[in-house]
């Protein structure tokens, strides 16, 4: 009787001993690294139907070069399967200007991987986001064709070259203009290209639902919401990446923490003092407009979120979205770059092994003058 | 150190998959025509074997007497011979002698009828004696004797006593049912504990998703007059640790390395006042209990009522066998239970369930660095940080890890569950402590 294999139904079976416990979770580091990846693929695959075949191939490349060094590194196909190569990969080329050139791609590749990644010890010792370092290292290395733009073909203009919202903007203050009546304003002061999508929206918008709540939203926010504005490769479009970041909260992969962090510490500061550099006041900064433009939403969702580089606590993750945001904010209203969110990060990111060390869980049993 | 000043919160949600067993009645499993009965089934020593191989045993005789102050009695499920003994391992990896008892003869209690014992005017004594003598311990794992759980140590007192109905180990619902079909044991169990440990409040925490037992339980210590509140909790694992369960029930916290009695809390399961009652009321010995049979690879899932000792590989026969090849055998739940290699371990006081997972339920993984991510940190129910913890342990960091507090892990599982580098946390966590206990005698 004690005999199984007489039991009714049952062949010859061989058990697994573990230790418990004995099931997990459905979630692996695979599974992390390869969700964030697919995340990310629509606002890829919108930056290279706007910005055309060049950024196809700024986008290849970058995938090309680090998936090639990772497998030059290790020498072995294995490491690939985790999906960090692909994924540092695919946030680089996104976060490329469409026109960087060849070699530019293949250096921020091969510094992403083979020296912040690698040169710790692979997936998991890396003390910055590999993506955002070898971004930030050819932008020192390479300034001019890291700063060079297309149009998006949604735009009906002939001109090829452009400048992105923020730069322009970020001259008008250097040069001291004082813009008093916002970035927006600003622009379609200077006639800077909008779409027949753009007027639409916002027309539809203030009608049907903005004049209930008696607000009125000015041209030129919807363009850059939906990734019609000369930017980075895939940075431009916040919807998209907003949607993918559905996915990922839904799937647990990335948590409230530091983007709602990220989000208070940059547009409470924009809110408050983005308005100062324009001449404007306190209490007056375009929120909407910092939001939209350039990588803050790339940054908040798909890059401070990585897990191997930001803190483990949810106090910890607070912090540092926090910092992030902060600095961010700082670097884009009073430091020369008018992108802050990628040195901001990078910033917070050499924090993170001090914020694991200060703030830390609370324990269980030792509160202090607890008993009854 | 800036320590949050929140209460640690964490814990992990793991799939329910109670549906399969919640709503079926418990049954009784076929007696065994073979018994294995481990000396050890609980806590402390293995007990002293006071029959001999050949001798015949009536049900519910003694056959191991308690040893050591941990130890309990243990006792013949069934009557038969005493054919042999042998030594076994148990599920936990603990290794002990165990009676093999061939079933012959005439039972002694299955099917008879006796008058409970009327025990409101028995001393408190007398009630700890009974349970003693009938070898009850810890029913959901514990296996600490309640006799000498419930005699409290000089000058500390208990004013809250909680009966523990949450169970939220997935898979298992046989402590739901016992508060749904057995309402009147678990409340006169209860009374029992009440009676000894003279608590002001008694509360019975079960969780939310429990309503049938919560309504049940409110509706008969209504009609009875009984004064005990029914709290339902979140499901949240590991809810039900009697820890977590103190703190969540009174809002007081247990130093740590000590017990909740220290914050004059006393948490049994219901399943061990359920036993109590069985053994002060029919002075029967704990000789049988109920426990879950689930698991995608079982053919028909159940909840029945076995034997003590019956051979695993009984009842899943008796449950219609495997259905699918199961990757594991499960004793106890999922989070915390022990996957055997041999479907010929028996059941033991302390098994809550028998669990054939197939290799679809259990979504194992390959194991890769750790990525700080920290969803460990965030995940354990205590405020550790199981991968400072594990990585201290790997270089055999001792000192470090008991400050980093290693001793205050209630093994839940949770990290383990949760890591997405399928890095093995609890068993690197359990095998240092008992590395670092060796460590520490050593110097
Ligand atoms: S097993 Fe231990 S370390 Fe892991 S979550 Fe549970 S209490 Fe924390
Ligand atoms: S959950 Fe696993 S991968 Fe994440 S920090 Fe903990 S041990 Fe590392």
């Amino acid at each position: 009787m004690s005999d199984l294999h007489s039991a009714p139904g049952s062949a010859r079976v061989t058990l697994t001993q573990t230790a418990a416990p004995q099931f997990h979770e459905r979630i692996s580091t695979q599974s992390i690294m390869w969700t964030v990846c697919a995340a990310l693929l629509p606002a890829a695959m919108w930056g290279c139907y706007v910005y055309g075949f060049a950024a196809l191939l700024v986008l290849a490349t970058a995938l090309f070069a680090s998936v090639a060094t990772e497998v030059l590194i290790t020498r072995s196909h294995k490491t690939l399967c985790d999906g960090s190569a692909v994924l540092t990969g695919l946030l680089l080329g996104m976060m490329m200007p469409p026109t960087a050139p060849w070699y530019v791609v293949v250096t921020a590749a091969v510094f992403a991987i083979g020296v912040v990644k690698w040169s710790f010890g692979g997936l998991g010792s890396n003390w910055m986001n590999p993506a955002l370092a070898g971004r930030v290292f050819v932008q020192f290395s390479w300034s001019g064709p890291m700063t060079r733009w297309v149009m998006p073909r949604t735009l009906d203009v002939d001109s090829v070259a452009a400048a992105t919202p923020l730069s322009l903007v970020q001259n008008a203050v250097n040069a001291g203009d004082l813009l008093l009546t916002g970035a927006s304003d600003y622009l379609s002061g200077i006639g800077f290209p909008r779409s027949a999508l753009d007027s639409g929206v916002t027309e539809w918008l203030n009608h049907n639902l903005l004049a209930r709540v008696s607000v009125h939203l000015p041209p030129g926010y919807v363009d850059p919401f939906v990734g019609n504005v000369p930017g980075s490769l895939g940075e431009g479009s916040a919807l998209l990446l907003l949607l993918g970041t559905v996915v990922l909260f839904g799937k647990r992969i990335i948590t409230w923490e530091i983007p709602t962090a990220f989000f208070c510490g940059f547009a409470g500061l924009t809110w408050l003092l983005g308005g100062v550099p324009y001449g404007s006041g306190l209490f007056s900064g375009d929120v909407l407009f910092h939001l939209v433009s350039g990588s803050a939403i790339l940054v908040m969702f798909y890059v401070a979120t990585d897990p191997v580089t930001s803190p483990m606590t949810t106090a910890g993750m607070l912090v540092f979205g926090a910092g992030a945001g902060i600095i961010a904010f700082l670097i884009r209203a009073f430091g020369g770059a008018p992108e802050g969110a990628a040195l901001a990060l990078l910033f917070m990111n050499a924090c993170t092994p001090i914020i694991n060390r200060v703030v830390r869980p609370r324990r269980f049993g030792y509160r202090m003058g607890s008993s009854r | 150190m800036i320590s949050l000043l929140r209460r640690p919160r964490g814990g992990v949600y793991p799939d329910n998959r109670k549906a399969r067993t919640r709503t079926l009645p418990v049954w009784n499993a076929a007696v065994p025509p073979r018994s294995v009965v481990p000396l050890l089934q609980h806590a402390g020593d293995a007990s002293i074997p006071v029959v001999r191989v050949g001798d015949r045993v009536r049900e519910g005789m003694l056959i191991g007497r308690a040893a050591g102050t941990m130890g309990a009695n243990v006792h013949a499920p069934v009557p038969g011979i005493v054919t042999g003994l042998r030594t076994l391992t148990l599920a936990d990896g603990r290794r002990c002698e165990a009676f093999v008892i061939d079933l012959e003869g005439e039972f002694d209690r299955l099917g008879k009828h006796t008058d409970p014992y009327d025990w409101d005017r028995a001393s408190v004594r007398e009630l700890l004696r009974r349970i003693g003598d009938c070898g009850v311990v810890g029913m959901s794992g514990s296996g600490i004797p309640v006799h000498r759980k419930y005699r409290l140590p000089r000058g500390k007192e208990v004013d809250h006593l909680i009966v523990n109905g949450i169970e939220n180990e997935p898979y298992l619902s046989a402590d739901y049912r016992l508060m749904v079909e057995m309402t009147d044991g678990v409340l006169e169990g209860t009374r029992i504990a009440e009676r000894i440990l003279k608590p002001l409040r008694v509360t019975i925490a079960v969780q939310a998703d429990s309503t049938a037992a919560a309504s049940g339980l409110r509706q008969r210590i209504r009609e009875r007059g009984l004064g005990y509140a029914v709290r339902c909790l979140p499901r949240n694992y590991p809810q039900g640790d009697e820890k977590l369960l103190a703190r969540a029930i009174t809002g007081r916290e247990v130093p740590t390395e000590r017990s909740t009695v220290e914050i004059g809390v006393m948490v049994s399961s219901v399943a061990t006042v359920h036993a109590v009652f069985e053994a002060v009321a029919y002075e029967k010995p704990s000789i049988e209990r109920v426990l879950t049979l689930s698991g995608g690879a079982l053919r028909t899932p159940a909840n029945v009522k076995a034997r003590i000792g019956t051979p695993v590989a009984d009842l899943i026969a008796e449950c219609g066998g495997f259905a699918a090849m199961p990757e594991k055998v499960v004793i106890g739940g999922p989070m915390m239970g022990y996957a055997i290699a041999d479907v010929s371990t028996p059941v033991t006081k302390g098994t809550t369930a028998v669990l054939a997972l197939t290799t679809r339920e259990i979504h194992h993984g390959s194991e890769t660095p750790c990525i700080r991510c920290g969803r460990c940190v965030r995940a354990c129910p205590v405020g550790l940080e199981p991968t400072l913890l594990y990585k201290m342990l790997e270089h055999h960091e001792y000192v470090e890890a008991r400050d980093t507090g290693l001793f205050d892990c209630i093994e839940c599982g949770c990290c383990g569950f949760t890591c997405p580098a399928h890095i093995p946390l609890v068993e690197g966590i359990k095998n240092g402590k008992n590395a670092a206990r060796t460590a520490k005698e050593r110097s």
